[in-house]
């Protein structure tokens, strides 16, 4: 890479990550580096900590030991208004979409905005109605949440996730649930979101396919540690198995696609035998 | 036996965390007053859902209680020929006692359950995490505003319920029954003091406003995010309220008029 | 819901709870009468006044004419001094008017009731009752009742 290792080069810098959660190790000795400006994109298995580790670089989780410093910033030794103020500068695109089910497409979008800056009303209706236009929702502004669908109800909190500009974005499955243009378009739009606004962004997901089409680079975690990482080129070019298993999408391989358990054997006969 | 004992000592503990818990929430909701009073807005809106939308069933139930009263103050009066003393039997018992207790608890069935249903299920379906995420306090946007609409609304609704009640005594004793308004007004207006009663059944009212917001909106904030938690949480906060308020009526009834 | 409506309704709703406090305060409580009525005062000593309170009513023939103001010990004659406010309307009482204690119903209220004289001369504001009769204590009277069958 033409970087030099300097640090205003990384947005985001994880070292040594390790969370518990509910008495499991989620994750044990993370270290991921998010480039300035590019598109970075964490995969893997569901269950092993994607979302987990979105809410660690947002300060929701702390973890148990290990280095998060987002925009400079060590996220985890933050007060709660350095955190807030940490936050103006981020935008999370939430797995569900999290709309507030009160307020219409249009007060959803306009939510952030009227919370953040004062704005006479037809600027903040401008900004909105380009937002909505960009996920390509501007005719559902009257519906409410409630009348979406899951991939609409998606891109209203995409339009919302980037109503501030902020200077890192964070999707949680973007594509899921969306049908194939939508997808192309959701593609499209987080590329020029990315280079058209010199954002940095972050794409969690597990569509190897529309993953590699816009990732810059990619990580992917399994049983709590990366276990590749690379661009996508180098991804499809290695040879290791765990990597094969999961860019061929097979089902056996070295990454389990089990939540740890027992043996099945084991379970059904209660223990009882041994 | 030693697991019963390690069980009563972790309630105990989970007991005071969760109290402690509590305690620091509503400390952080009361450093957010100026906020809410550079927004009324917010506070407007809430005061509409928990004390504009509670008027109906506070103003049928006082109506129907100061009726009840009325007639049971007459029938046990009129055996010592005391009957020209329903006024102030009624007066008393509503402003005192009923006024500040039957509003609270009908605020906890009608608004501070919805207060915990609306905030818990905001809780489960990550509204209020995504909210975080856009640099927005939840505690400050959502919990702050909620919490001083019911402390406003109770004393108010309290103060309704008082004055529909005694209305509804007069109905009864001096239009069905028959006894002398100049009786009823003039025997209540010789037993009612404003510092004695009204001030103590306001305090009342005011402290049962707080518990109700306090407590409606703690269950519903650290509901487990799950629509079962979200129920459990409603069902535990109408209970506790419940509990809370008759159990610190008796205290405040102790204190004041002992 | 418009603004609008939601900002009618709230005001609405205030309004009727400080209107239900003024109602506790001025009719309930009765910080109205204290205020409107005109008076004058008359006092009158009682050897014992019973359970007789500041703010009792003041009849006549039945009619209530004004209220207990104040009571007090006179430290000297270990009498209690009360203080009647008669309404202002009633200023023909007769100054050899007596004035006793009585007790609505059975365990009612107690309250002063005056028995008008014959002078033609009227009560005015400072002037004083001298006949007095005591308030009947039930003790009191069980007490001689029993003393009495002894004997
Ligand atoms: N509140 C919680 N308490 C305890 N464990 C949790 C909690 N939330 C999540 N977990 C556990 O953390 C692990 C990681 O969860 P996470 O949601 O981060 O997975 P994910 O990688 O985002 O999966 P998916 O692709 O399905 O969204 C899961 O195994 C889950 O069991
Ligand atoms: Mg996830």
């Amino acid at each position: 890479m033409e970087a030099a290792e300097n640090r205003d080069e990384m947005l985001a810098r994880v070292r040594g990550l390790c969370v518990r959660r509910g008495g499991r190790s989620i994750f044990d000795g993370v270290d991921l580096d998010i480039r300035r400006g590019q598109v970075t994109a964490i995969m893997g298995p569901s269950g092993t900590g994607k979302t987990t580790l979105l809410r660690v670089l947002g300060g929701q989780l702390r973890p148990q030991a290990g280095e998060v410093h987002v925009l400079g910033e060590a996220v985890p030794q933050l007060s709660r208004a350095e955190l807030y103020a940490l936050r103006r500068r981020m935008g999370v695109l939430f797995q569900s979409g999290a709309l507030f089910t009160h307020l219409s497409v249009f007060e959803n979008v306009a939510f952030p905005i009227r919370e953040h800056a004062r704005l006479p009303e037809p600027l903040v209706e401008t900004l909105v109605l380009l937002k909505l236009e960009a996920v390509g929702l501007r005719g559902a502004r009257d519906l409410m949440p409630a009348e979406l669908s899951g991939g609409m109800a998606r891109r209203v909190a995409l339009a919302r996730a980037i109503a501030l500009d902020p200077a890192l974005m964070m999707y949680d499955e973007p594509f899921a649930g969306q049908d194939p243009i939508t997808m192309g378009v959701l593609i499209d739009l987080i590329r020029r979101l990315n280079d058209a606004l010199g954002l940095t962004s972050v794409v969690v997901s597990h569509d190897v396919h529309e993953t590699f089409a816009i990732a810059d680079y990619v990580y992917v975690l399994a049983d709590g540690a990366v276990i590749a990482e690379g661009t996508p080129a180098q991804l499809n070019a290695s040879e290791a198995a765990s990597v094969r298993q999961f860019v061929d999408a097979r089902p056996d391989g070295p990454v389990p696609f089990h939540y740890p358990a027992r043996s099945l054997a084991d379970e059904l006969t209660g223990g009882r035998g041994s | 036996m030693i697991g019963a004992i390690q069980g009563l000592g972790r309630r105990t503990l989970d007991g005071l965390r969760g109290l402690g818990e509590a305690v620091l929430l509503m400390l952080r909701i009361l450093r957010a007053a100026p906020e809410v009073v550079r927004r009324p807005r917010l506070l407007i809106e809430q005061l509409y859902v928990v004390g504009v939308l509670s008027l109906v069933i506070i103003l049928v139930s006082a109506l129907f209680v100061g009726l009840v009263l009325g007639l049971q103050g007459y029938y046990t009066l009129v055996d010592f020929g005391a009957e020209d003393a329903v006024g102030t039997m009624v007066a008393l018992t509503l402003v005192r006692e009923l006024g500040p207790v039957v509003t609270a608890l009908l605020f906890a069935g009608r608004a501070g359950s919805s207060l915990t249903a609306e905030v818990g299920l905001m809780k489960a379906t990550e509204q209020l995490s995504s909210m975080e995420m856009m640099a927005v306090d939840p505690e400050r946007r959502i919990l702050a505003p909620r919490f001083f609409a019911a402390l406003l609304a109770v004393p108010l609704l309290a103060a309704i319920f008082s004055a529909v009640g005694v209305f509804g005594g007069y109905l009864v004793s001096v239009g069905m029954i028959g006894i002398d308004a100049g009786a009823y007004w003039s025997n209540m207006q010789n037993a009612v003091t404003v510092q004695d009663d009204i001030l103590n059944g306001a305090i009342k009212s005011v402290v049962f406003g707080f518990l109700a917001g306090w407590i409606a909106l703690h269950k519903g904030y650290m509901a487990t995010p799950t629509s079962s938690g979200v129920s459990r949480a409603t069902t535990m906060g109408v209970v506790h309220t419940s509990l809370a308020v008759l159990g610190l009526d008796f205290l405040l009834t102790a204190l004041m008029f002992g | 819901m418009s603004q609008r409506l939601v900002e009618i309704w709230v005001g609405l709703f205030v309004a009727l709870g400080l209107a239900g406090f003024l109602v506790l305060a001025l009719q309930v409580s009765g910080l109205a009468e204290i205020r409107q009525q005109p008076g004058y005062q008359v006092a009158a000593s009682f050897d014992n006044i019973g359970g007789l309170r500041e703010r009792a009513p003041v009849s006549m023939a039945g009619v209530r004419v004004g209220k207990v103001e104040r009571i007090e010990l006179n430290p000297e004659s270990h009498q209690a001094e009360v203080i009647l406010r008669i309404d202002q309307r009633y200023d023909r009482i007769p100054v050899d008017t007596s004035a006793a204690i009585y007790t609505s119903g059975l365990l009612g209220e107690q309250y002063v009731g005056l028995e008008a004289g014959w002078e033609d001369e009227t009560l005015g504001s400072g002037d004083r009752i001298t006949q007095t009769q005591s308030a009947v204590v039930l003790e009191r009277l069980i007490g001689q009742f029993l003393t009495r069958m002894q004997d």
